[in-house]
C-alpha cells in the first residue's frame, strides 16, 4: 500500500506492507535512525515519537496509521541549527550514558514542557515512566528536564516545530 | 537534589561535559542495527520452545523455497564445517545451532537469512522442527539428584549435572573458630537469577569479502579483541582478516561480554551468501537465551563473640549455570571471586565452598555489573551481618562501625587472599549516617512502629576488587587481561588516544581525553579517543568488571608520561639546555629557576617532526604505545543507606530515600562517576524488589518479555543522596579505582535489609529477592517464595 506521511516537515511518500510498524518505516524505509527499538512489548519507550502531537511508542502503531499524518522524531528537535533546550538540557545535566533511551526520552519531556512549563519532579518521573532507562537511573534524566524547563528562552514564540498549528512545518526541512 | 560534583575541588580533572553527548542528543549515534550496507541480508533465529528435547528432524524446504530466503542454515550444516559447536568462556562449549538435543527454551535450532527483516521472521515459521520431549532439570536443588536426567550428554562420560566443585579459605581454621565462637547465626537465602537487559539487545552485522578474504563484524560488543580471537579461533579464518568493529553500544553490563550463536550464523550466512548479513535479536531472545548474572543458592553462616566481634563467616553455595557453562570470567576462577565474601570486615577466618551444576536454563554466568560474582559475596556477607545484629540486639550501623577494617590494617589480606589496596572504611559509614541523619532516622522508625507503621532502615557496606587483572592470575580464554594503548602527538600538538576498551555508556572518549589531557597540559578538546575498532587500536581484553579506567586508563597514563619523557628531550634540545634542568610544571617543560623559559607539548610536538638535532638514539616524533599488567586490582568501596515504608497489607515496598557514599580513589569526571552510581543504584532498587527470571516446572522462562521481567522506571527510584570520600589506590599511577559496578553489587543489600528492618516487627527474618508485594506479603504470612520457580497454590 501507499502512504505519505511528514516527517520532521519532510513529506515522505512510500509504497510498504501493511503490516509494517512505524519505527520500522522510519529507521529502516527513512533511514532516521535515531529513534530506537528496545522491546516487543511497548514497554520500554526507546521507540517514541510524535504522532501528530501526542508522544506514541511507534513499535506499536502500524506505518499505515501514520498516513497523512505529523511525525516529529529526535532529528526534528533542532531547529534553525540550534537544539532544543531539551537537548541542551540532556547534555549538561549528564542527561545520557548510552543515549539508546535518549531520544525517547527527550520526546516525551519535550511535549511534557509544551503542557507543563514548570513541572516538579514528580511530574517528570511520572511523564516518563513508561519509558525505560538501563543506565541512568533516571536522576539525571529528571534533572535534565528540570534545566529546559528553566533554560526555555522566550518559549512563548516557540512554533511548536510547526506542528501544533496544522501546517506542514515547511520551516523545519 | 545538589551534585557531589558542586563539592569537589576541579583539579586537573573534573565535571566537563561529555563528548559523546553531541551525536546522540541530535539522535546520531551509530548503533550495530543502524548499519546499512549494500546488498545486506536479514537473519532470524528459530528457537526452541522447549527446554529438554531430542531432536528428530528438522525441515526446512518450505522456508528454503520462501521467495526472499536466501539461506537456512541447521546444525547438521554446521557440523559439517566443524562448526556446531563454539568455546565457551568458561572451558565448556556451546551448541551454536542444536544437532543432538535442545537443553534449554529458546536455544537455537535454525537460522534463515532472507532479504529484509520480516521475511526472515516469516520463513522460521515455515520450519518443522519433531522434538521428543526429556525431563528437564529445572530446580538446582535436584540437579544432583541421582535420578536428574543428564543434560551434557554430549561430554563425554558425563553422568551427573555437575559442572564443578571448589573451596577457599581455611575449612580447619574456620570450624575452630565457629566451634569456639559465642553465637552462631545460619541463614539460607537466594540471589535469583537475573538478566541485565541492555536497552539494546545484541546483534551483529557480518560482512564476509571473498576477494580480499576479509571478515567484518561490527557487533554490539564489550570486548572487540577478544571477539577478534575468539572468531578466529572459531571458524579459522586468519585473526589478521578479521576486523571487528564494536560502534555506539545501547547498555551493555556485561550483556555483551560473551559471543553469542547468532553472531557465528551471521558470520556463517555472509560466508554462504557472499552478502552482508544483519542479526539484531529481539527482547525476548535477548532475555531468554543471552547471558542471564547470579542464580546463587547460598547458605551462610556467621560467628560473633556476644558483644558483637564478628569472628569467621561460612557460605556453602549451590551454582545454576544452566546448560552450558557460559560465564565470562578468568579461568582460574570457577565462582568469579565470589571468595571476597569477607567482604569489609576484620574476622578472623572464613572458608565457602560453591558447587556448579547445570540445569535447562539458558547459559551465562556472571553478566550484569557484578565484578566477577562480587555481587553475590557482598549481598551475602551483608544479609548475615544483619542477622546477627538482629541476633545480638544491636544496631545495624553500630555493628558494622565496630568490625569494618581500619584504616591502618592496609594493605590487608584478607583470609582468602585477596590483598586490598586502600581503604578508609568507617570515614565512609560515618559519611553515610551524616548524610542520612542515621539517629534521626532510628527515633522516626521508633515512633513509627508505636503507630504500627512499617518503615525500614537498612545499611550495607562493600569492598569491590575490580580491574582485572594481574595477567598472571587473570584471563578470559587464557588471554591475559592487560591492555595496550597508543598515544599519536601530532605535530600541531593534537593528541589520538587509542585503547582497547569499547564504552557502551561509560563515557570514555570524555574520561580518556582528560586523562592524557592532565598528563600532557593539554585540553581535553585536543584529545581525541578512539576505540571499539580493532583494526584502529591496540589489543586488550576490553570493558567489563569496572576495568576500564583501572587498567586501560592507567595504559592511557603511562603512554602519556612516556610521550611527556621523551618531550623533555626534545624541550631540552629546543632550549639548549640539558634535558635534567627541566622540570614538568603547570603543563609545559621549564628550566629549573627560570619558569618563563618554557615549553609546551605543542611547541615541542612541532620541533619533534621538524629537522631539530637531536641526541642520538631519539628518533624524532612524540608517538608512543605501552601495554599495562596491572599489579593488583583496585578496591573501591562504600556505605550505602535505604529507608522504605511498606505497607503489610498490601506487600508493597516504596523506597524512599537512598544514600550512597562511594570511595573509588581519584574521580577523573565527577559528574560520569556520579551518573555510574546513579544506574548501579537503580539496578540494585530492580534487582531487590522487581527483577527476577522463574521457570515453571517444564522449564519455561517465566521472565521472556519486559511485561514479566519488571525494571525499574522513574517512579520506583527516589533521587539519589549522593557522597564521595576519596582515597586513592597506591598503585594506580592516578589512584583511581573502577566505579561501574560498585552501585548494583552494594545497593540490593541494603534495599533487603531496609525491608527485612521495616518488617522485624512481624517476626520476618529473611525473604529473598525480589522483594514483590507476593514475595513480602509471603514472608509476612510465614509461607516465604521460592524466586526461582513459578508460584504454586
Ligand atoms: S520498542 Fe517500543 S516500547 Fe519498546
Ligand atoms: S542512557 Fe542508556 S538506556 Fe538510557
Amino acid at each position: 500500500m501507499q502512504i505519505a506521511v511528514s516527517v520532521n516537515g519532510t513529506e515522505y511518500s512510500r509504497v510498504i506492507e501493511p503490516r509494517l510498524l512505524l519505527i520500522h518505516f522510519i529507521r529502516d524505509d527513512l533511514g532516521l535512525t535515531g529513534s530506537h527499538w528496545g522491546c516487543d512489548t511497548s514497554n520500554c519507550g526507546a521507540c517514541v515519537v510524535w504522532l501528530d502531537d501526542l508522544p506514541v511508542k511507534s513499535c506499536t502503531v502500524l506505518a499505515a496509521m501514520a498516513d497523512g499524518r505529523r511525525v516529529l522524531t529526535v532529528e526534528g528537535l533542532e531547529r534553525r541549527g540550534e537544539l532544543d533546550p531539551v537537548q541542551q538540557g540532556f547534555a549538561h545535566c549528564h542527561g545520557l550514558q548510552c543515549g539508546f533511551c535518549t531520544p525517547g526520552m527527550m520526546l516525551t519531556a519535550r511535549w511534557l514542557l509544551d503542557r507543563n512549563p514548570d513541572p516538579s519532579e514528580q511530574e517528570i518521573r511520572e511523564a516518563i515512566s513508561g519509558q525505560i532507562c538501563r543506565c541512568t537511573g533516571y536522576e539525571n534524566i529528571v534533572r535534565s528536564v528540570r534545566w529546559a524547563a528553566e533554560h526555555e528562552s522566550a518559549a512563548a514564540d516557540r512554533d511548536h516545530h510547526g506542528l501544533g498549528d496544522g501546517s506542514e512545518g515547511d520551516d523545519l526541512a | 537534589m545538589s551534585p557531589v560534583s558542586d563539592h569537589l575541588p576541579n583539579g586537573p580533572y573534573g565535571p566537563v561535559p561529555r563528548k559523546e553527548d553531541a551525536r546522540f542528543v541530535r539522535g546520531r549515534g551509530t548503533f550495530v542495527d543502524d548499519i546499512k550496507l549494500p546488498g545486506m541480508l536479514h537473519g532470524a533465529v528459530l528457537r526452541s520452545p522447549l527446554a529438554h528435547a531430542r531432536i528428530v528432524s528438522i525441515d526446512t524446504a518450505a522456508a528454503e523455497a520462501h521467495p526472499s530466503v536466501e539461506a537456512v542454515i541447521t546444525g547438521d550444516m554446521l557440523a559439517g564445517r566443524n562448526l556446531a559447536w563454539m568455546p565457551t568462556l568458561s572451558a565448556d562449549v556451546q551448541a551454536v545451532l542444536a544437532t543432538d538435543k535442545v537443553r534449554f527454551q529458546g536455544q537455537e535450532v535454525a537460522f534463515v537469512v532472507a532479504r529484509d527483516r520480516y521475511s526472515a521472521r516469516d520463513a522460521i515459521e515455515l520450519i518443522t522442527v519433531e522434538y521428543e520431549p526429556l525431563p528437564p532439570v529445572i530446580d538446582a536443588r535436584t540437579a544432583l539428584d541421582p535420578d536428574a536426567a543428564v543434560i551434557r550428554d554430549d561430554l563425554p562420560g558425563k553422568a551427573d549435572n555437575r559442572i564443578f566443585d571448589w573451596a577457599a579459605g581455611d575449612r580447619e581454621a574456620t570450624d575452630a573458630v565457629f566451634a569456639a565462637a559465642d553465637v552462631v547465626v545460619d541463614c539460607d537465602m537466594l540471589y535469583p537469577r537475573v538478566h541485565p537487559a541492555p536497552l539494546e539487545t545484541c546483534g551483529v552485522v557480518a560482512d564476509m569479502d571473498h576477494v580480499s578474504g576479509r571478515l567484518t563484524v561490527w557487533a554490539t560488543t564489550q570486548a572487540p579483541h577478544a571477539h577478534r580471537t575468539l572468531y578466529a579461533l572459531i571458524t579459522g579464518l586468519p585473526e589478521h582478516k578479521i576486523r571487528v568493529v564494536s560502534p555506539d553500544v545501547g547498555g551493555g553490563f556485561g550483556n555483551k561480554v560473551p559471543i553469542y550463536p547468532g553472531y557465528l550464523c551471521a558470520i556463517v550466512g555472509s560466508i554462504l551468501t557472499g552478502r552482508p548479513v544483519k542479526w539484531v535479536e529481539d527482547r525476548s531472545e535477548n532475555l531468554m537465551s543471552t547471558s542471564f548474572a547470579r542464580d546463587y543458592h547460598m547458605h551462610g553462616e556467621i560467628a560473633a563473640t556476644r558483644d558483637g566481634k564478628i569472628l569467621g563467616l561460612r557460605a556453602k553455595v549451590l551454582a545454576d549455570h544452566g546448560a552450558f557453562n557460559g560465564a565470562a570470567q578468568p579461568t582460574k576462577f570457577p565462582a568469579g571471586f565470589f571468595h571476597i565474601f569477607t567482604g569489609s570486615y576484620d574476622l578472623q577466618a572464613a572458608y565457602c565452598e560453591v558447587t556448579g551444576v547445570y540445569t535447562n536454563k539458558a547459559p551465562g554466568g556472571v553478566a550484569y555489573s557484578c565484578s566477577f560474582r562480587i555481587t553475590e559475596a557482598v549481598y551475602l556477607v551483608e544479609r548475615m551481618v544483619d542477622l546477627l545484629a538482629r541476633e545480638l540486639g544491636m544496631d545495624a550501623a553500630g555493628l558494622r562501625m565496630q568490625n569494618l577494617l581500619r584504616p591502618e590494617q592496609f594493605p590487608y589480606t584478607c583470609p582468602t587472599g585477596w590483598v586490598y589496596d586502600s581503604g578508609d572504611y568507617p570515614r565512609a559509614l560515618r559519611a553515610a549516617m551524616d548524610l542520612a541523619g542515621y539517629e534521626d532516622l532510628r527515633r522516626e522508625q521508633t515512633a513509627r512502629r508505636e503507630r504500627g507503621e512499617y518503615m525500614g532502615i537498612g545499611v550495607s557496606f562493600f569492598t569491590e576488587g575490580v580491574g582485572a587483572g594481574p595477567r598472571k592470575q587473570m584471563d578470559i580464554l587464557g588471554l591475559g587481561m592487560a591492555d595496550g594503548a597508543d598515544l599519536r602527538i601530532y605535530p600541531t600538538g593534537k593528541a589520538v588516544l587509542s585503547v582497547s576498551c569499547q564504552t557502551q555508556g561509560q563515557g570514555h572518549e570524555t574520561t580518556f581525553a582528560q586523562i592524557v589531557a592532565a598528563e600532557l597540559g593539554l585540553s581535553p578538546d585536543d584529545v581525541e579517543v578512539v576505540h571499539g575498532d580493532t583494526d584502529r587500536t591496540p589489543f586488550g581484553l576490553g570493558t567489563y568488571g569496572s576495568r576500564s579506567t583501572a587498567v586501560s586508563g592507567a595504559a592511557a597514563v603511562v603512554a602519556a608520561r612516556k610521550a611527556r619523557e621523551r618531550a623533555r628531550i626534545v624541550a631540552a634540545a629546543m632550549m639548549e639546555v640539558s634535558a635534567d634542568d627541566l622540570e614538568w610544571t603547570e603543563g609545559a617543560w621549564r628550566v629549573r629557576g627560570d619558569p618563563e623559559q618554557a615549553a609546551s607539548i605543542a611547541a615541542i610536538a612541532m620541533a619533534a617532526h621538524s629537522g631539530l638535532d637531536l641526541p642520538d638514539g631519539v628518533e624524532g616524533h612524540l608517538d608512543t604505545e605501552t601495554v599495562y599488567n596491572p599489579p593488583n586490582l583496585t578496591f573501591p568501596f562504600g556505605a550505602y543507606i535505604c529507608v522504605t515504608d511498606v505497607d503489610p497489607g498490601t506487600g508493597q515496598v516504596a523506597v524512599r530515600r537512598f544514600i550512597a557514599v562511594d570511595d573509588c580513589g581519584v574521580r577523573i569526571n565527577p559528574m560520569i562517576v556520579e551518573g555510574q552510581v546513579h544506574g548501579g543504584l537503580a539496578d540494585g532498587i530492580g534487582m531487590a524488589l522487581m527483577q527476577a527470571i522463574a521457570f515453571d516446572a517444564d522449564g519455561n522462562c517465566l521472565g521472556g518479555s519486559f511485561m514479566d521481567y519488571l525494571l525499574p522506571s522513574a517512579v520506583e527510584c527516589p533521587s539519589w543522596e549522593l557522597g564521595a570520600t576519596v582515597t586513592p589506590s597506591p598503585h594506580h599511577p592516578i589512584g583511581a579505582k573502577g566505579i561501574g559496578e560498585s552501585a548494583t553489587v552494594g545497593s540490593p543489600a541494603a534495599v533487603v535489609n531496609s525491608v527485612i528492618d521495616a518488617l522485624a516487627p512481624l517476626g520476618v527474618r529473611h525473604a529473598d529477592m525480589p522483594l514483590t508485594p507476593a514475595a513480602v506479603w509471603s514472608a509476612i504470612q510465614g509461607r516465604p517464595l521460592r524466586s526461582d520457580l513459578a508460584i504454586t497454590d
